[in-house]
Protein backbone atom coordinates (compact mmCIF):
# COMPACT_ATOMS: atom_id res chain seq x y z
CA UNK A 1 0.00 0.00 0.00
CA UNK A 2 2.10 3.21 1.30
CA UNK A 3 0.64 6.36 2.19
CA UNK A 4 1.82 9.69 0.49
CA UNK A 5 1.05 13.29 1.81
CA UNK A 6 1.74 16.47 0.39
CA UNK A 7 0.77 20.38 1.63
CA UNK A 8 1.54 23.30 -0.06
CA UNK A 9 0.67 26.63 1.30
CA UNK A 10 -0.16 29.78 -0.60
CA UNK A 11 -1.42 31.59 2.69
CA UNK A 12 1.77 33.14 4.37
CA UNK A 13 -0.04 32.66 7.95
CA UNK A 14 -0.10 28.55 7.72
CA UNK A 15 3.56 28.18 7.50
CA UNK A 16 4.82 28.10 10.98
CA UNK A 17 2.02 25.36 10.88
CA UNK A 18 3.76 23.29 8.20
CA UNK A 19 5.39 20.45 10.39
CA UNK A 20 2.62 20.45 12.49
CA UNK A 21 0.02 19.78 9.66
CA UNK A 22 2.18 17.49 7.75
CA UNK A 23 3.00 15.35 10.66
CA UNK A 24 -0.70 15.44 11.29
CA UNK A 25 -1.33 13.78 8.02
CA UNK A 26 0.67 11.71 8.37
CA UNK A 27 0.28 9.54 11.39
CA UNK A 28 -3.31 9.26 10.49
CA UNK A 29 -1.71 7.43 7.42
CA UNK A 30 0.14 5.16 9.47
CA UNK A 31 -1.86 1.90 8.44
CA UNK A 32 -1.22 1.85 4.96
CA UNK A 33 2.34 0.85 5.92
CA UNK A 34 4.71 0.64 9.16
CA UNK A 35 8.07 -0.11 7.81
CA UNK A 36 9.43 3.63 7.42
CA UNK A 37 8.77 6.90 7.50
CA UNK A 38 9.81 10.16 5.78
CA UNK A 39 9.09 13.71 5.69
CA UNK A 40 10.85 16.85 3.42
CA UNK A 41 10.06 20.50 4.93
CA UNK A 42 10.38 22.90 2.27
CA UNK A 43 11.58 25.31 4.60
CA UNK A 44 12.31 28.70 2.38
CA UNK A 45 16.36 29.60 2.34
CA UNK A 46 17.68 31.70 4.92
CA UNK A 47 19.91 34.29 3.74
CA UNK A 48 21.17 32.56 0.64
CA UNK A 49 22.31 29.71 2.89
CA UNK A 50 22.11 26.31 1.65
CA UNK A 51 21.54 22.74 3.30
CA UNK A 52 22.50 19.57 3.05
CA UNK A 53 20.83 16.77 5.36
CA UNK A 54 22.75 14.13 6.12
CA UNK A 55 22.07 10.59 8.24
CA UNK A 56 24.10 8.37 9.83
CA UNK A 57 24.02 4.73 11.51
CA UNK A 58 26.52 5.81 14.27
CA UNK A 59 25.53 9.43 14.84
CA UNK A 60 27.66 10.21 18.19
CA UNK A 61 30.46 8.72 16.44
CA UNK A 62 30.30 10.12 12.69
CA UNK A 63 28.94 13.97 13.73
CA UNK A 64 31.71 14.30 16.39
CA UNK A 65 33.41 17.20 15.39
CA UNK A 66 31.92 17.16 11.60
CA UNK A 67 31.61 21.05 12.11
CA UNK A 68 35.37 21.06 12.09
CA UNK A 69 36.16 18.84 9.50
CA UNK A 70 34.33 20.66 6.81
CA UNK A 71 35.70 23.91 8.29
CA UNK A 72 38.30 24.53 5.52
CA UNK A 73 35.61 23.27 2.42
CA UNK A 74 32.91 25.58 3.37
CA UNK A 75 35.29 29.11 4.04
CA UNK A 76 34.05 28.52 7.32
CA UNK A 77 30.26 28.89 6.83
CA UNK A 78 29.22 25.58 7.99
CA UNK A 79 26.97 25.29 10.95
CA UNK A 80 25.64 21.39 12.07
CA UNK A 81 22.49 21.22 13.69
CA UNK A 82 22.34 17.55 14.91
CA UNK A 83 18.79 15.75 15.07
CA UNK A 84 19.30 11.90 16.47
CA UNK A 85 20.58 10.50 13.63
CA UNK A 86 20.53 12.94 11.18
CA UNK A 87 22.20 16.51 11.18
CA UNK A 88 21.21 19.78 8.73
CA UNK A 89 24.77 21.34 7.37
CA UNK A 90 23.77 25.31 6.82
CA UNK A 91 26.45 26.90 4.81
CA UNK A 92 27.17 29.17 2.14
CA UNK A 93 25.04 28.48 -1.32
CA UNK A 94 28.46 28.95 -3.11
CA UNK A 95 30.15 26.23 -1.28
CA UNK A 96 27.63 23.03 -1.63
CA UNK A 97 29.60 21.58 -4.23
CA UNK A 98 32.28 21.55 -2.30
CA UNK A 99 31.38 20.23 0.93
CA UNK A 100 29.38 17.71 -0.77
CA UNK A 101 32.63 16.94 -2.33
CA UNK A 102 34.35 16.65 1.35
CA UNK A 103 32.27 14.34 2.75
CA UNK A 104 33.08 11.87 1.08
CA UNK A 105 35.96 11.70 1.65
CA UNK A 106 35.91 13.16 5.34
CA UNK A 107 33.08 11.23 6.31
CA UNK A 108 32.12 8.18 3.88
CA UNK A 109 30.06 6.98 6.09
CA UNK A 110 27.49 9.34 6.41
CA UNK A 111 24.36 9.34 3.72
CA UNK A 112 23.36 12.67 2.21
CA UNK A 113 19.50 12.91 2.24
CA UNK A 114 18.78 15.26 0.52
CA UNK A 115 20.69 19.16 -0.46
CA UNK A 116 19.36 22.20 -1.63
CA UNK A 117 18.29 26.07 -0.84
CA UNK A 118 15.35 24.88 1.11
CA UNK A 119 14.97 21.06 1.42
CA UNK A 120 15.63 19.12 4.51
CA UNK A 121 14.27 15.34 4.53
CA UNK A 122 14.08 13.42 7.66
CA UNK A 123 13.73 9.69 7.29
CA UNK A 124 13.56 6.40 9.32
CA UNK A 125 12.81 2.99 9.75
CA UNK A 126 9.74 2.97 12.26
CA UNK A 127 6.16 4.11 12.51
CA UNK A 128 5.31 7.91 11.43
CA UNK A 129 4.76 9.40 14.95
CA UNK A 130 7.73 8.04 16.25
CA UNK A 131 9.85 9.80 12.89
CA UNK A 132 8.00 12.65 13.51
CA UNK A 133 9.06 12.96 17.57
CA UNK A 134 12.62 11.82 16.98
CA UNK A 135 13.15 14.86 14.29
CA UNK A 136 10.98 17.50 16.21
CA UNK A 137 9.06 17.67 12.39
CA UNK A 138 6.42 19.42 14.30
CA UNK A 139 7.99 22.83 15.22
CA UNK A 140 9.26 23.14 11.47
CA UNK A 141 7.91 25.66 9.32
CA UNK A 142 7.98 26.46 5.92
CA UNK A 143 6.37 26.66 2.33
CA UNK A 144 5.40 23.19 1.36
CA UNK A 145 6.29 19.68 2.30
CA UNK A 146 5.87 16.10 1.62
CA UNK A 147 5.57 12.51 3.61
CA UNK A 148 5.62 9.14 2.80
CA UNK A 149 5.03 5.86 5.38
CA UNK A 150 5.94 3.12 3.49
CA UNK A 151 4.87 -0.99 3.10
CA UNK A 152 7.85 -2.19 1.58
CA UNK A 153 7.61 -4.35 -1.90
CA UNK A 154 10.31 -3.52 -4.28
CA UNK A 155 13.51 -3.52 -1.54
CA UNK A 156 14.52 -3.48 1.41
CA UNK A 157 13.32 -1.55 4.68
CA UNK A 158 16.30 0.66 5.45
CA UNK A 159 16.51 4.32 5.97
CA UNK A 160 17.82 4.38 2.61
CA UNK A 161 15.22 3.21 0.80
CA UNK A 162 12.22 5.07 2.83
CA UNK A 163 10.65 7.64 0.95
CA UNK A 164 11.23 10.63 -0.10
CA UNK A 165 14.49 10.28 -2.41
CA UNK A 166 15.69 13.17 -3.48
CA UNK A 167 18.18 12.67 -6.55
CA UNK A 168 18.78 16.51 -7.04
CA UNK A 169 19.02 19.61 -5.61
CA UNK A 170 15.87 20.96 -3.55
CA UNK A 171 14.40 17.85 -5.25
CA UNK A 172 12.06 14.91 -3.61
CA UNK A 173 9.44 12.47 -4.86
CA UNK A 174 7.41 10.29 -2.61
CA UNK A 175 5.69 7.11 -4.44
CA UNK A 176 3.04 4.95 -3.85
CA UNK A 177 3.11 1.86 -6.65
CA UNK A 178 5.62 0.02 -8.10
CA UNK A 179 7.63 0.26 -11.10
CA UNK A 180 8.09 -2.43 -14.11
CA UNK A 181 10.82 -0.58 -15.82
CA UNK A 182 13.27 0.88 -13.36
CA UNK A 183 15.97 -1.44 -13.93
CA UNK A 184 16.28 -0.55 -17.76
CA UNK A 185 15.72 2.88 -16.67
CA UNK A 186 18.31 3.05 -14.25
CA UNK A 187 21.11 1.70 -16.66
CA UNK A 188 20.00 4.32 -19.29
CA UNK A 189 19.69 7.29 -16.44
CA UNK A 190 23.53 6.22 -15.13
CA UNK A 191 24.78 6.59 -18.33
CA UNK A 192 23.12 10.07 -18.15
CA UNK A 193 25.23 10.54 -15.43
CA UNK A 194 22.71 10.12 -12.54
CA UNK A 195 23.86 8.36 -9.39
CA UNK A 196 22.09 6.12 -7.32
CA UNK A 197 21.98 4.97 -3.87
CA UNK A 198 19.78 1.84 -3.45
CA UNK A 199 17.81 -0.87 -5.74
CA UNK A 200 15.16 1.16 -5.31
CA UNK A 201 12.31 1.70 -8.06
CA UNK A 202 11.05 4.84 -6.70
CA UNK A 203 14.43 6.15 -6.41
CA UNK A 204 14.40 5.39 -10.25
CA UNK A 205 11.76 8.09 -10.77
CA UNK A 206 12.71 10.58 -8.81
CA UNK A 207 16.25 10.39 -11.08
CA UNK A 208 14.17 10.39 -13.92
CA UNK A 209 12.49 13.56 -12.97
CA UNK A 210 15.89 14.97 -12.15
CA UNK A 211 17.25 14.24 -15.37
CA UNK A 212 14.55 15.60 -17.47
CA UNK A 213 14.21 18.88 -15.03
CA UNK A 214 18.34 19.14 -15.78
CA UNK A 215 17.35 19.72 -19.59
CA UNK A 216 15.75 22.88 -18.97
CA UNK A 217 11.89 21.26 -18.28
CA UNK A 218 9.99 22.19 -15.80
CA UNK A 219 8.85 20.35 -13.18
CA UNK A 220 5.45 20.22 -14.78
CA UNK A 221 7.36 18.93 -18.50
CA UNK A 222 8.83 16.65 -16.75
CA UNK A 223 6.14 14.95 -15.17
CA UNK A 224 4.15 14.96 -18.80
CA UNK A 225 7.04 12.69 -19.76
CA UNK A 226 6.82 10.14 -16.79
CA UNK A 227 3.47 9.16 -17.88
CA UNK A 228 5.14 8.64 -21.67
CA UNK A 229 8.35 6.88 -20.25
CA UNK A 230 7.87 5.08 -16.73
CA UNK A 231 5.67 1.48 -16.37
CA UNK A 232 4.24 0.36 -13.74
CA UNK A 233 2.03 2.06 -11.06
CA UNK A 234 2.18 4.86 -9.31
CA UNK A 235 1.24 7.45 -7.58
CA UNK A 236 3.55 10.93 -7.35
CA UNK A 237 4.03 13.59 -5.03
CA UNK A 238 7.03 15.51 -6.17
CA UNK A 239 8.26 18.98 -4.74
CA UNK A 240 10.84 21.32 -5.96
CA UNK A 241 12.29 24.60 -4.55
CA UNK A 242 9.19 26.40 -4.81
CA UNK A 243 6.85 24.08 -7.07
CA UNK A 244 4.41 21.47 -6.18
CA UNK A 245 3.31 18.76 -8.50
CA UNK A 246 1.22 15.28 -8.37
CA UNK A 247 0.73 12.71 -10.66
CA UNK A 248 -0.95 9.05 -11.63
CA UNK A 249 -0.72 6.54 -13.99
CA UNK A 250 -3.06 5.88 -16.32
CA UNK A 251 -4.52 2.72 -14.96
CA UNK A 252 -4.71 4.77 -11.43
CA UNK A 253 -5.27 2.11 -8.91
CA UNK A 254 -3.40 3.95 -6.36
CA UNK A 255 -5.81 6.25 -4.26
CA UNK A 256 -5.23 9.74 -3.98
CA UNK A 257 -7.39 13.10 -2.91
CA UNK A 258 -6.20 16.29 -3.24
CA UNK A 259 -8.06 19.65 -1.50
CA UNK A 260 -7.74 23.18 -2.16
CA UNK A 261 -8.66 26.62 -0.61
CA UNK A 262 -7.49 29.80 -0.57
CA UNK A 263 -4.87 28.83 2.17
CA UNK A 264 -3.71 25.80 0.91
CA UNK A 265 -3.40 22.60 -1.89
CA UNK A 266 -3.25 19.14 0.18
CA UNK A 267 -2.91 15.19 -0.96
CA UNK A 268 -3.91 12.75 0.66
CA UNK A 269 -3.81 9.14 0.02
CA UNK A 270 -7.27 9.03 1.61
CA UNK A 271 -9.64 11.56 2.65
CA UNK A 272 -8.83 10.57 6.46
CA UNK A 273 -5.44 12.51 5.96
CA UNK A 274 -7.23 15.85 5.47
CA UNK A 275 -10.17 15.81 7.79
CA UNK A 276 -7.99 18.41 10.10
CA UNK A 277 -7.20 20.75 7.82
CA UNK A 278 -8.29 24.45 8.38
CA UNK A 279 -11.42 25.27 6.43
CA UNK A 280 -11.62 21.35 4.67
CA UNK A 281 -15.06 21.53 5.22
CA UNK A 282 -15.49 24.11 2.48
CA UNK A 283 -12.39 23.24 0.69
CA UNK A 284 -12.98 21.97 -3.01
CA UNK A 285 -12.31 18.12 -2.41
CA UNK A 286 -11.16 15.97 -5.62
CA UNK A 287 -9.62 12.55 -6.37
CA UNK A 288 -7.15 13.77 -9.45
CA UNK A 289 -7.51 11.84 -12.45
CA UNK A 290 -5.59 9.21 -14.35
CA UNK A 291 -2.66 10.43 -16.63
CA UNK A 292 -3.33 13.85 -15.15
CA UNK A 293 -0.24 16.50 -14.02
CA UNK A 294 -1.18 18.61 -11.53
CA UNK A 295 1.50 21.20 -10.39
CA UNK A 296 2.09 24.66 -8.55
CA UNK A 297 4.84 27.03 -8.25
CA UNK A 298 5.32 30.04 -5.80
CA UNK A 299 7.96 31.66 -8.43
CA UNK A 300 4.82 31.04 -11.16
CA UNK A 301 2.46 32.24 -8.76
CA UNK A 302 4.29 35.63 -7.37
CA UNK A 303 5.17 35.97 -11.35
CA UNK B 1 -32.86 8.18 16.84
CA UNK B 2 -29.84 6.97 18.34
CA UNK B 3 -26.45 9.43 16.99
CA UNK B 4 -22.86 7.71 16.83
CA UNK B 5 -20.16 10.17 17.00
CA UNK B 6 -16.82 8.68 15.21
CA UNK B 7 -14.80 11.40 16.74
CA UNK B 8 -15.41 9.65 20.16
CA UNK B 9 -17.55 6.46 19.29
CA UNK B 10 -15.14 3.60 18.56
CA UNK B 11 -16.80 2.46 14.43
CA UNK B 12 -17.08 -1.03 16.01
CA UNK B 13 -19.84 0.00 18.15
CA UNK B 14 -21.72 1.49 15.79
CA UNK B 15 -21.81 -1.27 13.19
CA UNK B 16 -22.24 -3.81 16.24
CA UNK B 17 -25.65 -1.80 16.75
CA UNK B 18 -26.76 -2.23 13.13
CA UNK B 19 -26.30 -6.13 13.68
CA UNK B 20 -28.02 -6.30 16.89
CA UNK B 21 -31.87 -5.44 15.68
CA UNK B 22 -34.02 -7.90 16.12
CA UNK B 23 -37.03 -8.54 13.95
CA UNK B 24 -39.97 -6.65 14.29
CA UNK B 25 -37.97 -3.99 15.60
CA UNK B 26 -38.98 -0.34 14.59
CA UNK B 27 -36.24 2.01 16.18
CA UNK B 28 -34.67 1.45 13.03
CA UNK B 29 -32.82 4.90 12.18
CA UNK B 30 -29.69 5.88 12.67
CA UNK B 31 -27.36 9.08 12.26
CA UNK B 32 -23.76 8.97 12.16
CA UNK B 33 -21.73 12.24 12.47
CA UNK B 34 -18.15 13.05 12.41
CA UNK B 35 -17.22 10.05 9.93
CA UNK B 36 -13.80 11.53 9.26
CA UNK B 37 -13.12 9.28 6.04
CA UNK B 38 -13.36 6.52 8.25
CA UNK B 39 -13.56 3.18 6.38
CA UNK B 40 -15.92 -0.11 6.25
CA UNK B 41 -18.93 2.74 7.71
CA UNK B 42 -22.22 0.88 7.79
CA UNK B 43 -20.96 -2.30 6.48
CA UNK B 44 -22.77 -5.65 6.78
CA UNK B 45 -26.17 -4.22 7.08
CA UNK B 46 -29.17 -7.22 6.98
CA UNK B 47 -31.93 -5.58 8.49
CA UNK B 48 -34.28 -2.81 6.68
CA UNK B 49 -32.78 -0.18 8.84
CA UNK B 50 -31.50 3.42 7.72
CA UNK B 51 -28.80 4.91 8.42
CA UNK B 52 -27.31 9.05 7.70
CA UNK B 53 -24.08 9.51 7.84
CA UNK B 54 -23.24 13.65 7.75
CA UNK B 55 -19.92 13.45 6.17
CA UNK B 56 -17.54 12.04 3.81
CA UNK B 57 -16.17 8.21 4.48
CA UNK B 58 -13.50 6.10 3.84
CA UNK B 59 -13.29 2.65 1.89
CA UNK B 60 -15.52 0.52 1.57
CA UNK B 61 -19.05 2.37 3.52
CA UNK B 62 -22.54 0.33 3.45
CA UNK B 63 -20.23 -3.19 1.51
CA UNK B 64 -22.88 -5.69 1.70
CA UNK B 65 -25.82 -4.04 2.41
CA UNK B 66 -29.08 -6.37 2.30
CA UNK B 67 -31.82 -4.14 3.00
CA UNK B 68 -30.60 -0.93 4.49
CA UNK B 69 -31.45 2.40 3.32
CA UNK B 70 -27.83 4.07 3.80
CA UNK B 71 -27.25 7.71 2.71
CA UNK B 72 -23.94 9.83 2.57
CA UNK B 73 -24.13 13.36 3.09
CA UNK B 74 -20.67 13.77 1.73
CA UNK B 75 -18.12 12.06 -0.72
CA UNK B 76 -17.37 8.07 -0.62
CA UNK B 77 -13.95 6.50 -1.07
CA UNK B 78 -13.05 3.06 -2.81
CA UNK B 79 -15.32 0.38 -2.88
CA UNK B 80 -18.65 1.92 -1.62
CA UNK B 81 -21.92 -0.35 -1.63
CA UNK B 82 -19.48 -3.22 -2.55
CA UNK B 83 -21.28 -6.72 -3.00
CA UNK B 84 -24.64 -5.23 -1.76
CA UNK B 85 -27.66 -8.04 -1.75
CA UNK B 86 -30.09 -5.55 -1.75
CA UNK B 87 -31.28 -2.07 -0.39
CA UNK B 88 -30.41 1.69 -1.11
CA UNK B 89 -27.13 3.53 -0.83
CA UNK B 90 -27.68 6.83 -1.67
CA UNK B 91 -24.00 9.37 -1.78
CA UNK B 92 -25.01 13.08 -2.09
CA UNK B 93 -21.38 14.16 -3.33
CA UNK B 94 -18.63 12.01 -5.33
CA UNK B 95 -17.73 8.40 -5.07
CA UNK B 96 -14.11 6.83 -5.60
CA UNK B 97 -13.23 3.77 -7.37
CA UNK B 98 -14.99 0.53 -7.60
CA UNK B 99 -18.32 1.76 -6.35
CA UNK B 100 -21.33 -0.74 -6.56
CA UNK B 101 -18.35 -3.29 -7.24
CA UNK B 102 -20.01 -7.41 -7.82
CA UNK B 103 -23.08 -5.74 -6.32
CA UNK B 104 -25.69 -8.04 -6.10
CA UNK B 105 -29.08 -6.12 -6.19
CA UNK B 106 -30.67 -2.48 -5.07
CA UNK B 107 -29.79 0.41 -5.93
CA UNK B 108 -26.83 2.84 -5.55
CA UNK B 109 -27.13 6.58 -6.43
CA UNK B 110 -24.17 8.95 -6.65
CA UNK B 111 -25.27 12.34 -7.33
CA UNK B 112 -22.00 13.35 -8.03
CA UNK B 113 -19.50 12.08 -10.16
CA UNK B 114 -17.93 8.11 -9.75
CA UNK B 115 -14.14 7.84 -10.49
CA UNK B 116 -13.09 4.64 -12.19
CA UNK B 117 -14.00 1.04 -12.28
CA UNK B 118 -17.81 2.08 -11.51
CA UNK B 119 -19.51 -1.22 -11.29
CA UNK B 120 -17.33 -3.46 -11.94
CA UNK B 121 -18.25 -7.10 -11.85
CA UNK B 122 -21.94 -6.36 -10.94
CA UNK B 123 -24.04 -9.45 -10.99
CA UNK B 124 -27.32 -8.17 -10.73
CA UNK B 125 -27.46 -4.18 -8.74
CA UNK B 126 -28.49 -1.18 -10.24
CA UNK B 127 -26.19 1.67 -10.50
CA UNK B 128 -27.78 5.82 -11.02
CA UNK B 129 -24.94 8.49 -11.61
CA UNK B 130 -25.82 12.02 -12.05
CA UNK B 131 -22.09 12.84 -12.93
CA UNK B 132 -19.65 11.21 -15.07
CA UNK B 133 -17.91 7.80 -14.51
CA UNK B 134 -13.92 7.08 -14.61
CA UNK B 135 -11.99 4.33 -16.78
CA UNK B 136 -12.70 0.57 -16.78
CA UNK B 137 -16.28 1.07 -15.69
CA UNK B 138 -18.86 -1.93 -15.83
CA UNK B 139 -15.95 -4.33 -17.00
CA UNK B 140 -17.11 -7.99 -16.76
CA UNK B 141 -20.53 -6.72 -15.72
CA UNK B 142 -22.59 -9.36 -15.68
CA UNK B 143 -26.27 -8.20 -14.99
CA UNK B 144 -27.67 -5.58 -13.28
CA UNK B 145 -28.04 -1.83 -14.99
CA UNK B 146 -25.38 0.93 -15.24
CA UNK B 147 -27.13 4.66 -15.62
CA UNK B 148 -24.76 7.48 -16.33
CA UNK B 149 -26.33 10.88 -17.04
CA UNK B 150 -22.93 12.45 -17.65
CA UNK B 151 -19.85 11.17 -19.48
CA UNK B 152 -17.88 7.37 -19.28
CA UNK B 153 -14.51 7.13 -19.53
CA UNK B 154 -12.47 5.16 -21.05
CA UNK B 155 -12.95 1.42 -22.12
CA UNK B 156 -16.64 1.39 -20.81
CA UNK B 157 -17.98 -1.99 -20.29
CA UNK B 158 -14.52 -4.25 -20.98
CA UNK B 159 -15.36 -8.29 -21.39
CA UNK B 160 -19.31 -7.23 -20.87
CA UNK B 161 -21.19 -10.28 -19.94
CA UNK B 162 -25.04 -9.04 -20.01
CA UNK B 163 -25.43 -5.71 -17.88
CA UNK B 164 -27.44 -2.89 -19.68
CA UNK B 165 -25.27 0.16 -19.45
CA UNK B 166 -27.28 3.19 -20.23
CA UNK B 167 -25.13 6.48 -21.06
CA UNK B 168 -26.53 9.87 -21.51
CA UNK B 169 -23.43 12.04 -22.28
CA UNK B 170 -20.28 11.00 -24.57
CA UNK B 171 -18.54 7.78 -24.16
CA UNK B 172 -15.07 8.12 -24.48
CA UNK B 173 -14.30 4.43 -25.82
CA UNK B 174 -15.92 1.26 -25.36
CA UNK B 175 -13.57 -1.75 -24.12
CA UNK B 176 -13.51 -5.40 -25.81
CA UNK B 177 -16.91 -7.17 -26.98
CA UNK B 178 -18.66 -3.81 -25.55
CA UNK B 179 -20.67 -2.07 -28.42
CA UNK B 180 -23.59 0.31 -28.52
CA UNK B 181 -27.38 -1.46 -29.00
CA UNK B 182 -30.92 -0.06 -30.39
CA UNK B 183 -32.97 1.77 -27.66
CA UNK B 184 -35.94 -0.57 -28.07
CA UNK B 185 -39.32 0.20 -26.27
CA UNK B 186 -38.63 -2.28 -23.43
CA UNK B 187 -35.46 -0.39 -22.88
CA UNK B 188 -36.93 3.20 -22.68
CA UNK B 189 -39.41 1.58 -20.08
CA UNK B 190 -37.15 -0.13 -17.87
CA UNK B 191 -34.58 3.01 -17.77
CA UNK B 192 -37.53 5.44 -16.99
CA UNK B 193 -39.00 3.26 -14.35
CA UNK B 194 -35.58 3.13 -13.01
CA UNK B 195 -34.86 6.81 -12.97
CA UNK B 196 -37.94 7.43 -11.47
CA UNK B 197 -37.12 5.18 -8.98
CA UNK B 198 -33.57 6.97 -8.26
CA UNK B 199 -35.26 10.24 -8.11
CA UNK B 200 -33.77 11.79 -11.09
CA UNK B 201 -36.38 14.39 -12.86
CA UNK B 202 -34.50 16.13 -15.08
CA UNK B 203 -33.77 13.20 -17.77
CA UNK B 204 -35.87 11.27 -19.94
CA UNK B 205 -35.11 7.78 -21.15
CA UNK B 206 -34.96 8.67 -24.72
CA UNK B 207 -31.73 10.92 -24.18
CA UNK B 208 -29.71 7.75 -23.46
CA UNK B 209 -27.73 5.47 -25.26
CA UNK B 210 -27.49 1.36 -24.74
CA UNK B 211 -24.41 -0.39 -24.57
CA UNK B 212 -23.95 -4.26 -24.01
CA UNK B 213 -22.16 -7.32 -25.31
CA UNK B 214 -21.31 -7.99 -28.19
CA UNK B 215 -20.79 -11.66 -27.15
CA UNK B 216 -18.29 -12.49 -28.78
CA UNK B 217 -15.96 -12.97 -26.00
CA UNK B 218 -17.95 -14.92 -23.99
CA UNK B 219 -19.97 -18.34 -24.63
CA UNK B 220 -22.89 -16.70 -25.26
CA UNK B 221 -26.14 -19.97 -25.33
CA UNK B 222 -29.29 -18.23 -25.83
CA UNK B 223 -30.66 -20.91 -23.99
CA UNK B 224 -29.56 -19.51 -21.05
CA UNK B 225 -30.68 -16.06 -21.44
CA UNK B 226 -33.10 -16.09 -18.48
CA UNK B 227 -30.33 -16.48 -16.24
CA UNK B 228 -28.80 -13.22 -16.56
Amino acid sequence: MCGIVGLFLKDKALEPQLGALLSDMLITMTDRGPDSAGIAIYGGAANGDAKITVQSANPEQDFAGLQDKIEDASGGTAKVEIKSTHAVITLATDKLDAVRAALSTIAPTLRVMGAGESVEIYKEVGLPKDVVNRFGVRAMGGTHGIGHTRMATESAVTTLGAHPFSTGADQCLVHNGSLSNHNNLRRELKKRGLRFETENDSEVAAAYLTAEMDTGKDLGQALEGALDDLDGFFTFVVGTKSGFGVVRDPIACKPAVMAETDQYVAFGSEYRALVNLPGIETARVWEPEPATVYFWDHEKAAA
Amino acid sequence: MPVFDLSVTPLREFNQALHDIKDGANDTAFEVVNPRGHHSVAVGIDAPVSVEVKGSVGYYCAGMNDGGTVTVHGSAGPGVAENMMSGTVVIEGDASQYAGATGRGGLLVIKGNAASRCGISMKGIDIVVHGSIGHMSAFMAQSGNLVVLGDAGDALGDSLYEARLFVRGSVKSLGADCIEKEMRPEHIEALGALLEKAGVSDAKPEDFKRYGSARTLYTFNIDNADAY
